[in-house]
């Protein structure tokens, strides 16, 4: 920035109201870039910001159609007293235990198999991996439901080839999450196999080389080189992963409904359950500031693991 | 791309084709259930087949096998100069292709499939606009003005991209009811325009933009309006396209606000449609398929279209080391 005229010209016995004048001036001569930025910061403020601040002050109340009370940390505290809230944490954790490694896995396999290939197959096997990822998890969450049926489903079709008998997937307690476990493992992560594929294209081919030198074989190259150059890949996988986990909802209100009993209630369906069936908003948004809470208590964890490991 | 086959390379090749086939079964099986037989009268037996509910499930559409059969039969008799028994084949194959494409007119006679579609594609146009517009002036000043605020503004755009979107339901719900926005599109439109991602990416693409083309413009003596439009805009196109297409199959795809705050059947968009579609037909699995196979053509003929634009975004949106 340049400093304007005017603040190295004011007497110093007004330092202060030259300051803002100065910044004023700046404002002003840059009054453009506000302008140019005004759509976005109203529809920020409105839609994101001020919701967002809102739903802490809900959480605080108890709603009333027409005036809303104060009671203090009582939803927070229902909240955790409350067996379904329990249900929904343990479920929700359930499925990001067992779908967020192998997730991630998956990708960095898969990649790993399409780097070396020509030209020609990779863009093949990108497309075929990535195509899933652009239909609606409306339309995957319809389909695998079918694939799930119990007579006439795909997936006991499948089985019966490994000699394992078939199930009602979706109906049975005891199988309905295992159900939607093996269906987000068995979706292909188009979007990890792709940033996985661009960070490998990163790494200088001389690496390779000189390690090939020392006498390294192709999976010491890989475990050596490959995996540890493409940690900061891995680590925003696992978030992004790890975030989208914790959300999980289109499956549950499409497939199960949180069922049987509440076998698959998530937290998400859970709080969408709160707010909308029950109404009770200021429940609801206690549930969501503990989700938001726990998703950032997550980051932090994931964050200092994987960089302090990493400086060693 | 080495001319020798190796025993590796086959199975990297094997692993790959097995598990690109599990990935897209699920997406082929929507498109053979969609054009699934119903039922068809078994000749032999003169019993009501349904091939949809078939055990073992049947992997292709039936009626493609069964319409080259009956083609066969007709030929057949008419060589033989049985024009009856050739018509009669005939009709047996009108039946066919009537049968195979059953689902879709179901859908289009009995529901609204054509609004919703109608309303996901103008929702999913206006919005994508919109942003390309606020967004890339926005991620504009940021990345190359100098100016009180600026930090602060960036930051807290990008804090709030981390924040869980599912915290400002009941806000933004309370908040359409009291501007009585319940049941338009409206409600959908102002908070799809006020997602953050595409300022972060234009920022951070505008970046690259050297200054010098900038400057060059405003010695000219340009406004800043225009120097926007014609200089910034058009060096902006490849993150306009990656922008662009994330915005569209994002708006196009999203489902749980508006399960929330539409209730009319004529203003559904395709998702919320194929949920009560769901709700109504629990069973009848022709049926949903062929609206699932609406809804998912779009999205596959914009993939196999701008691939190279999804992937950039991805990169260019993701990791900064």
């Amino acid at each position: 920035m340049n400093p304007s005229p005017a603040t190295t010209n004011t007497p110093p016995t007004k330092p202060q109201q030259s300051r803002i004048k100065a910044l004023l001036k700046t404002m002003w001569k840059e009054r453009a870039a506000y302008l140019f930025l005004l759509p976005k910061m109203v529809l920020f403020l409105a839609f994101i910001l001020v919701p967002v601040i809102w739903a802490f002050v809900i959480s605080f109340q108890e709603y009333g159609v027409f005036e809303s009370e104060w009671v203090g940390v009582d939803n927070f505290v229902k909240t955790f007293e409350s067996d379904a809230f329990h249900v929904a944490l343990l479920n929700t954790l359930k499925y990001t235990v067992f779908t967020v490694p192998l997730q991630v896995l998956i990708a960095l396999g898969l990649a790993s198999l399409i780097h070396p290939l020509g030209r020609f197959s990779q863009s093949f096997f990108r497309g075929a991996f990535y195509l899933p990822t652009v239909t609606s998890m409306v339309i995957i969450a319809m389909v695998w439901r079918w694939v799930y049926n119990y007579r006439y489903g795909l997936f006991n079709y499948f089985l019966e080839f490994l000699g394992i008998p078939a199930q009602d997937w979706l109906n049975q307690s005891d199988t309905a999450m295992w159900a939607l476990i093996i269906m987000s493992v068995l979706i292909p992560p188009g979007v990890g196999i792709i940033m996985y594929l661009a960070g490998m294209g990163a790494i200088p081919e001389s690496l390779y080389e000189s390690a090939k030198m020392d006498g390294a074989n192709a999976f010491q190259r890989w475990w050596r080189i490959t995996v540890p150059l493409l940690k900061p890949t891995t680590l925003y996988l696992i978030m992004l992963s790890l975030i989208g986990s914790f959300q999980v909802f289109t499956q549950i209100i499409l497939m199960t409904g949180g069922g049987p009993g509440n076998a698959t209630e998530t937290l998400v369906h859970l709080i969408y359950k709160s707010a909308f069936r029950d109404m009770e908003f200021g429940l609801a948004s206690a549930q969501a500031v503990v989700l938001f809470v726990i998703t950032l208590i997550f980051g932090v964890i994931q964050y200092r693991l994987l960089y302090r490991k990493g400086e060693e | 791309m080495g001319k020798s086959f190796t025993p590796s390379k086959f199975v990297t090749y094997t692993v790959l084709i097995v598990w690109a086939v599990i990935s897209l079964l699920p997406l082929y099986w929507v498109f053979s259930t969609a054009l699934q037989l119903s039922e068809y009268e078994d000749e032999a037996t003169g019993q009501k087949v349904s091939y949809v509910e078939s055990v073992p499930p049947q992997l292709y559409p039936m009626g493609i096998p069964k319409y080259f059969e009956e083609l066969g039969k007709a030929n057949e008799a008419e060589e033989a100069g049985d024009t009856a028994k050739a018509a009669h084949h005939e009709e047996r194959m009108d039946a066919i292709v009537d049968d195979t494409f059953s689902g879709f007119a179901t859908l289009f006679q009995s529901t609204s499939i054509w609004k919703w579609f109608f309303n996901s594609a103008y929702i999913a146009i206006v919005v994508t606009l919109g942003i390309l517009i606020i967004d890339t002036m926005a991620g504009y000043v940021l990345a190359k003005k100098k100016f009180p605020g600026r930090n602060l503004i960036f930051w807290l755009i990008v804090g709030t991209m981390m924040i869980p979107g599912q915290i400002t339901l009941v806000p933004m719900f309370m908040m359409v009811q009291n501007f009585n926005l319940m049941d338009t599109h409206w409600a959908l439109i102002l908070p799809d325009l006020a997602m953050v991602f595409g300022v972060f990416l234009m920022r951070q693409y505008m970046l690259s933009i050297p200054n010098e083309l900038i400057d060059a413009a405003k010695i000219d003596g340009a406004s800043e309006w225009k120097t926007f439009w014609t200089v910034v805009v058009p060096l902006a196109k490849p993150a306009l396209a990656t922008l662009g297409i994330f915005t569209f199959m994002n708006v196009w795809n999203s489902f749980l606000w508006p399960i929330i705050v539409l209730n009319d059947a004529d203003l559904y968009t395709l998702p919320v449609g194929l949920k009560t579609l769901q709700d109504q037909n629990l069973a009848i699995f022709k049926l949903l398929m062929s609206g699932a196979a609406v809804a998912a053509i779009p999205m596959i003929l914009v993939f196999i279209m701008f691939q190279r634009y999804f992937i950039k975004g991805l990169t260019l949106g993701g990791v900064k080391e």
